[in-house]
C-alpha cells in the first residue's frame, strides 16, 4: 500500500516506515521564529540548557512589527539580537534589506526545501509545503523545547487529497481556489490533516500561486499543506539551498487518503471570505457595489512579485478611490517591483507603499482600521479585530479583486475592469 | 494530571472560536501568564466582561474547532490562569490542542457537548473516563480520553517539565 507525502516525509526523518496515527520523534531541518524569538528565548532559559542544540538549524526573521513601532517592540527586537549574539545564530534577518515577512524570506532565501522538516513558531509555517517541505506551526514552549533538544514529536497525520485540474480563467487567482476550498470544507475541514495538492492544475501554477494555497492550509485546520516538488521547485531551489541535506519526495500514486476533493480551475469565480471567519465564502457578485474604506495588498499570503504584477496591471493608468496600502512581502520583492516599474504604477495610482513586513495584518501598525470600516485584504485571516479594531470588517480576496475594488471604492469584479 | 474530576459552572461558546477572540493580538507583548486572564474574550461579542465574571473552577465548553488561528500560547494561558480547570469542546484546532498539552492544561474532546450543556449549568467531568455529567439537567455524555503520549506530557505538568524529567535536568 502506498504512502502519503506526510507518511514519507515523517518516516524518512524518523528513520523507519510510518503510517498515519503513528507517533514519531524527528529532528527538524530548520526552526523558524520571528519577533517571538524573544519570548521563546526566555522560556528556553528556564529549561536549564545553556546552548541551543545546533544554532545552524535556527532561523530568526524579524517581521511582525518592523521597524519597531513602540518601545515594547524595540525591547523585544533588542532581546532577539542579544540571544542571536549569545548563541551564535547565523541565520538571522534583522530590520535590514535582506529581510521581509518570515515565510517569504524562508522560501526565497533557500530554507524551504523539498523533503525537509521545518517547524515555525507561527501558524502559517505550512507555506513551505509549496516547495515539498513538511512544515508546520508550533507554540512557543514547544519551540523552546525543540531548540534545547533538537527533537520534536508528531503524530503522523491522516491526509486529504485535493485533485486540481484546469487553468485559471481571467481575473481568477489561486487565492480564489483556496478561499473556495476552505468555504466548502469549513475552518476545521482539514483538522490535524496533511492537505496534499495534486494534479495538472497545480503543476501549471507558479510557485507563488502554490505558496498562497499552502499558506492558508492552517485556515482549514491542516497540520501542513504540500504540493509536489516538481521541476519548477527543483529549478528554483537548486542554487539557493541553505543546506545540502535535502532530497525531494512525494506521495505514492496508491497512497491512502481520508478525504478526497476535486476542483477544476476553469469553474472558479473571484470570491471573498466575509467577516469574521475564513470559511464564510461568497462569490464577488454577492457583495459587488458595497462600499469599502481600505484596500490592503500585502502579507505572507499574497504580496509576491507575481501578486504585485497582477494588481499593477489593473491599477495602471488609473486612480484608486480609497486608501490602498501596498506592502511587498520582502525587500527582494520590493526591489524587483521597483525594477519593473510597478512601484511607479502604485504611486501614480495613489497607493501608499510601506516597508516589507507584516504591517496591519495582525493589528500592529501601518493600516489599523477605525470602527465601522470595511477593508478588502489579500491576507489570510478576517477574524474579528484582527486588523486592530473589533468594530471593523475584513474581507479576504485575491490581489486582482483587491486592486479592482480599490479602483472603484467598492467590492468589484476583476473580470470587469 | 493530579486532579481528574472537575465540577463547575459552564460557560458555553460556539464554533470556531479563534485565538484573536480568546486573546487578542493587542496583548501579545505580555509574557507573564498571570497578566493574561484579564484580556480573555475581550473581543468576543457578548463576553467582553468574561474576565471579571469568571470564577475559579468554572469550566469552559465550546463547539467545534476551538482555538483556530494563531500559534499563540497566550490563548491557553489566558484561560488556565483565570482558574478554568478544563476546556471541553466538540473539537480543538491542532495548535491549540498541542499548546494545551505542552502546558499541562487539560482539554477534552466531546463531540455534541454543546447540545447537552447550556450556559450556567453545573457540570462534572471525569478526565480519566471521559464521562461528563450535567448536574443541572441530569444529562450525561462522553468525551474521548487523552492519548498516551499527551497524557504522559500532561502528567508531568507540561512539555518543559516532561523534558527535564527525561534529560535529568531539574
Amino acid at each position: 500500500m502506498g504512502k502519503t507525502f506526510a507518511e514519507k516525509a515523517l518516516g524518512r526523518a524518523a528513520g523507519h516506515e510510518v503510517t498515519a496515527n503513528d507517533v514519531v520523534t524527528v529532528e527538524p531541518d530548520f526552526c523558524m521564529s520571528h519577533d517571538n524569538a524573544a519570548p521563546i528565548s526566555k522560556i528556553f532559559k528556564k529549561i536549564g540548557v545553556d546552548k541551543v542544540w545546533d544554532p545552524d538549524h535556527l532561523v530568526f526573521i524579524l517581521d511582525h512589527a518592523v521597524p519597531a513601532p513602540s518601545d515594547k517592540h524595540a525591547q523585544n527586537h533588542k532581546d532577539v539580537r542579544e540571544f542571536v549574539a549569545e548563541q551564535g545564530i547565523r541565520h538571522f534577518y534583522d530590520v535590514m534589506s535582506d529581510g521581509g515577512v518570515c515565510h517569504q524570506v524562508m522560501c526565497e532565501a533557500g530554507y524551504a526545501l523539498p523533503g525537509t522538516i521545518i517547524v515555525g513558531s507561527d501558524s502559517h509555517t505550512c507555506t513551505y509545503g509549496a516547495f515539498g517541505a513538511f512544515s508546520t506551526g508550533i507554540g512557543r514552549s514547544e519551540m523552546a523545547a525543540t531548540w534545547a533538544t533538537g527533537k520534536i514529536w508528531f503524530k503522523v497525520p491522516e491526509s486529504m487529497k485535493v485533485n486540481v485540474t484546469g487553468s485559471f480563467p481571467k481575473g481568477v487567482a489561486s487565492k480564489d481556489l483556496i478561499l473556495k476550498l476552505i468555504g466548502d470544507i469549513g475552518a476545521d475541514g482539514a483538522d490535524y490533516m496533511s492537505a496534499e495538492f495534486h494534479g495538472p492544475g497545480i503543476e501549471q501554477m507558479s510557485l507563488a500561486e502554490r505558496m498562497t494555497i499552502t499558506n492558508m492550509g492552517i485556515e482549514m485546520g491542516g497540520k501542513n499543506a504540500a504540493c509536489p516538488p516538481d521541476q519548477k521547485v527543483m529549478d528554483f531551489v537548486r542554487d539557493i539551498a541553505k543546506t545540502d541535506n535535502w532530497e525531494p519526495l512525494w506521495a505514492d500514486d496508491d497512497a491512502v487518503y481520508t478525504k478526497e476533493l476535486s476542483y477544476n480551475l476553469n469553474d472558479l469565480v473571484p470570491g471573498l471570505a466575509k467577516p469574521h471567519t475564513v470559511d464564510n465564502w461568497g462569490p464577488i457578485d454577492e457583495m459587488k457595489g458595497e462600499t469599502i474604506h481600505q484596500a490592503f495588498l500585502g502579507s505572507c499570503t499574497n504580496a509576491r512579485i507575481e501578486d504585485l504584477r497582477g494588481a499593477a496591471e489593473i491599477l495602471k493608468g488609473h486612480k484608486v478611490a480609497v486608501r490602498t496600502i501596498v506592502i511587498p512581502a520582502s525587500w527582494a520583492v520590493y526591489r524587483q517591483a521597483m525594477k519593473e516599474g510597478l512601484m511607479d504604477i502604485f504611486l501614480d495610482a495613489g497607493c501608499v507603499i510601506t516597508n516589507p513586513g507584516c504591517g496591519p495584518c495582525m493589528g500592529n501598525h501601518e493600516g489599523i482600521l477605525a470602527p465601522g470600516e470595511v477593508c478588502i485584504s489579500t491576507a489570510n485571516r478576517n477574524f474579528k479585530g484582527r486588523m486592530g479594531n473589533k468594530e471593523s470588517f475584513i474581507y479576504l480576496a485575491s490581489p486582482l479583486t483587491v486592486a479592482a475594488s480599490a479602483l472603484k471604492g467598492e467590492f468589484a469584479d476583476p473580470r470587469e475592469v | 494530571m493530579e486532579q481528574t474530576v472537575f465540577r463547575g459552572k459552564a460557560w458555553v461558546f460556539g464554533d470556531d472560536v479563534d485565538t484573536d477572540l480568546i486573546y487578542h493580538n493587542k496583548y501579545l507583548h505580555i509574557t507573564d501568564p498571570e497578566e493574561m486572564p484579564q484580556y480573555a474574550f475581550e473581543y468576543y461579542p457578548g463576553r467582553e466582561n468574561f474576565a471579571n465574571e469568571v470564577n475559579e473552577g468554572d469550566i469552559l465548553v465550546a463547539g467545534k474547532n476551538f482555538g483556530c488561528g494563531s500559534s499563540r500560547e497566550h490563548a491557553v494561558y489566558a484561560l488556565k490562569y483565570a482558574g478554568i480547570p478544563v476546556v471541553i469542546a466538540d473539537s480543538f484546532s491542532r495548535i491549540y490542542y498541542r499548546n494545551a498539552v505542552n502546558n499541562g492544561y487539560p482539554v477534552l474532546f466531546a463531540p455534541g457537548i454543546t447540545d447537552v450543556v447550556s450556559d450556567g449549568d453545573e457540570i462534572e467531568v471525569n478526565m480519566e473516563t471521559g464521562q461528563i455529567k450535567n448536574l443541572t439537567t441530569g444529562e450525561e455524555t462522553h468525551g474521548d480520553a487523552v492519548a498516551n503520549l499527551e497524557k504522559e506530557i500532561m502528567s508531568h505538568g507540561g512539555l518543559l517539565q516532561y523534558l527535564k524529567a527525561q534529560t535529568g535536568h531539574d
